[in-house]
């Protein structure tokens, strides 16, 4: 294994030009063009956006530990679900996955950095600037816009300047994910090393060249889409205005024509990891992998052509809701053949349950049932009933947080000793994860029954009736806001007295970087790429 | 594409403050419109300052790529590259103006018939839903654009510019830099009338036709579209003359000018977007 390393992996030479005239300090992380430096990047601002996300939640979770109002007023309130969800989704998640792809795309494939380096420092650096500009908006006169994270018309039309703000932000935030997609995909199809070929790629390298061509196709038509609100308060426009001959409707169908696909965007790259992580654990090559790059690209297509479930109550013809309703439903064919994959990839399998696997198994069990609460909404006249309520949030916190959230924490222990040399503490480790799991249960299982009961969501007072299960939901969230603190211990003491990590820190992990570079990297990689048979 | 070409000598760039001056004048010019568009008059001059430092950025970072490109630092493989990051960006754009096409196709077959519709006669009673329509509370009235005059006149401009384009680089294939350099300039020389013609039609609209921006939803997507059309037209003018001066300084080869032939793409693609408007927006 060694002999492999040495011939490959070691740079040459004419590597270290980032030595000499090269930025120190900040300046070096300002100017970098190196992808590992961005990738550390952004899953560093990415964590910092999920603590300033987490705290938004918990001002809700808070406000909503008893009925009636106690610590924020409504408009706030609505201030706070609506930024919590813009920051998690484009400031948390996808970032996070980003950083993953940065961090990982050349190193899989033997490329020696991205196609495009300048350009993909400037995906990160528009990131703050966006940061500034939504968190700006709090200070802006009236506030924060309390829309709601989908933007919705009318009541865009309504809110103060802290609603341009943010429709720049998006604007900052779309360019920055089309300039980073582009540089995917362009390395992806144009930098793999001799014999890489598209069905050898890993996994994960293929669900990011599927999630950067369903970005690049729906960003745009997210600016498209603010773009108009932008005209409409301010020029007079009256694309979302029924007097002018508009439709507040149109928003939401050009919304969500890119919102379905976001969904996708966020759980694609998550898939990936969990792709990479099972089959390390279970000592196994990944079962079927051909089929799970069909059902990825299979989720991907359906994902353009179910938008309009996710507004049965606006008003639609019947033959619409049939259409869109099976539609849906499709959607659970290849997600479901994913998942017997990552099954059989463990059947008779040598399994060890170090911290990346339990993450990867988290997600397997809470995506699983948060795709099958998806199925239930699915169904037209019963999510004409759950439409808005505690159900849906119940839904996609389990599609997002313990799918998505799990899957990159399970990356980010999987890779941390390659990345930084260092071993993580695995008893740390597992507590993170037990934690994690059981909080998040706490917070979420029980909204599913607050929904079923009718308790609407984005409202910052309820029925009494309601109160034990909120008062279980804010318990469960405090939990597991407090436990990512234990995370955030993990990786610092990991990076300061972490025990050296091994060139092949897991025994099933099959990738380059696995298997081709030392540990802990050279500055620059694959400067000769190596040959795959 | 091919995986028999070498990554090895691969361009990768030094360290660049570029990228950071740009995000800071984004920032500022962003950031100033919000303030502006809400009647802060500082929102004006942090615009305007924004702008300055967009166009030195852009100025700075393609004059470094230039020279990197004709100091032959761009192999075969990134020559690659750049083609599927152009055909990319494309997409991109398409999908952009999918958005307003689809706003257009939703106002006429869904939102404006639906207005008329005899559930909304208690609301709207004297609503004539035919397109074009400035909706049913129209203040005053309007003419819409016909499409066969300045128009017509228009598309023959964009089409036109597209073959002197191609005989352009024609003339850039044969090594023929006289003929590249002529028919080059002529195409620039379309692009400019065409945006002549469209500032006309503009002003016309608004001078003698009452056809505004607050003309409802016929004034909306007919600007829109025609708008964010003429700025990419705008774009492509000024990236064909950048191209030309190269030309003319006598840059690029036979085998080496993706420069000319990216910017060949974008001006198609914005041809291509031209003749949906005209069907869509003014013909029908």
């Amino acid at each position: 294994m060694s002999a492999v390393i040495d011939s490959h992996g070691t740079s040459h030479g004419h590597d270290d030009h980032h030595d000499h005239g090269a930025p120190a300090g900040l300046m070096r992380w300002v100017t970098t063009t190196n992808h590992k430096d961005i990738g550390s990047m952004y899953l560093w601002f990415s964590f910092v956006m999920f603590l300033v996300g987490g705290v938004m939640a918990l001002t809700i979770r808070a406000e909503l530990f008893q009925p009636g109002l106690q610590i924020v007023r409504p408009e706030f309130f609505n201030t706070m679900t609506t930024y919590h969800g813009l920051i998690m989704v484009f400031g948390a998640i996808m970032p996070a996955f980003v950083g993953f792809a940065n961090y990982l795309i050349p190193l899989m494939i033997g490329a020696p950095d991205m196609a495009f380096p300048r350009m993909n420092n400037w995906s990160f650096w528009l990131l703050p600037p966006a940061a500034i500009l939504l968190i700006g908006s709090f200070f802006a006169p009236g506030g924060a816009a309390g829309v709601g994270w989908t933007m919705y018309a009318p009541l865009t039309s309504q809110m103060g300047p802290g609603m341009d703000l943010t429709i720049f932000a998006v604007h900052i935030l779309g360019m920055s994910s089309i300039m980073g997609s582009i540089n995917i995909v362009t390395t992806i199809l144009n930098m793999r090393c001799p014999g890489m070929t598209l069905m050898k790629m890993p996994m994960f390298v293929w669900t990011w060249l599927i999630t950067a061509y369903l970005l690049i196709a729906t960003m745009p038509v997210l600016a498209g889409a603010v773009t108009m609100t932008l005209t409409d308060r301010h020029f007079g426009t009256s694309f979302f205005n029924a007097a002018g001959g508009g439709d507040p409707v149109l928003y939401q169908h050009i919304f969500w024509f890119f919102g379905h696909p976001e969904v996708y965007i966020i759980a694609i790259p998550a898939f990936g990891v969990v792709s990479q992580v099972i089959p390390a654990f279970s000592r196994k090559p990944l079962f079927g992998y051909a089929s799970m790059v069909y059902a990825t690209s299979s989720i991907a297509i359906l994902s353009f052509i179910v938008w309009a479930h996710h507004m049965y109550t606006v008003g639609m013809p019947v033959a619409g809701q049939l259409y869109y309703m099976y539609a849906t439903m499709l959607i659970a064919v290849p997600t479901g053949v994913k998942v017997f994959n990552w099954v059989a990839t463990m059947w008779k399998g040598s399994l060890s349950f170090e911290t990346p696997m339990l993450f990867a198994l988290g997600f397997l069990f809470l995506f699983t049932l948060g795709g099958f609460t998806g199925l239930v909404l699915s169904m037209t006249p019963v999510d004409v009933q759950l439409h808005d309520t505690y159900y849906v949030v119940a839904h996609f916190h389990y599609v997002m947080v313990a799918g998505a959230l799990f899957s990159a924490f399970a990356g980010v222990y999987y890779w941390l000793p390659k990345w930084t040399g260092r071993m993580y503490d695995e008893t740390l480790g597992k507590w993170h994860f037990w934690l994690s799991i059981i909080f998040f249960n706490v917070t979420f299982f029980v909204q599913h029954f607050l929904g079923l009961a009718g308790m609407p969501r984005r409202i910052p007072d309820y029925h009494t009736q309601f109160t034990e299960f909120n008062v279980i939901s804010s318990i469960g969230a405090f939990g597991f806001g407090l436990s990512q603190l234990l995370f955030l211990y993990i990786v610092l003491k990991a990076l300061r007295s972490g025990e050296k990590a091994a060139d092949k820190q897991w025994d099933g992990a099959d990738t380059l970087e696995w298997t081709h570079l030392p540990t802990p990297m050279p500055y620059h990689t694959f400067e000769n790429p190596p040959t795959i048979k | 594409m091919s995986s028999t070409t070498p990554t090895h000598n691969y361009y990768l760039p030094e360290p660049s403050h570029y990228p950071v001056v740009g995000s800071v004048a984004l920032l500022l010019m962003l950031g100033g419109m919000a303030l502006w568009f809400n009647g802060l008059a500082f929102g004006q001059w942090s615009t305007l300052a924004g702008l300055a430092v967009l166009i030195y950025m852009m100025k700075i970072w393609f004059g470094k790529v230039i020279e990197e490109s004709e100091g032959g630092l761009y192999t075969k493989r990134v020559d690659v590259s750049f083609r599927w990051s152009m055909g990319w960006f494309i997409f991109s754009e398409v999908m952009f103006f999918a958005a307003f096409f689809g706003a257009l196709f939703y106002a006429r077959l869904y939102s404006v018939p639906e207005l008329g519709a005899v559930d909304q006669k208690l609301l709207w009673p004297e609503f004539n839903s035919a397109w074009p329509t400035a909706g049913p509370n129209a203040m005053d009235a309007f003419t819409p654009m016909g499409a066969w005059g300045v128009p017509a006149i228009n598309t023959l401009l964009l089409l036109t510019s597209g073959v002197t384009l191609t005989v352009a680089h024609f003339g850039m294939l044969e090594n023929n830099r006289g003929k590249l350099n002529l028919w080059l300039g002529l195409t620039i020389a379309l692009g400019v009338i065409f945006l002549g013609f469209q500032a006309y039609e503009y002003s016309h609209a608004y001078s003698e036709l009452n056809l505004k921006l607050t003309s409802g939803i016929y004034g909306t997507t007919f600007y829109l579209l025609t708008g964010f059309h003429g700025f990419h037209v705008t774009v492509g003018t000024i990236m064909l003359i950048v191209v030309w001066v190269r030309c003319l300084k006598g840059h690029f080869t036979a085998d080496h000018h993706f420069a000319f032939e990216g910017v060949a793409w974008y001006w198609h693609f914005v041809d291509v977007v031209w003749l949906f408007l005209f069907i869509f927006v003014y013909w029908f």
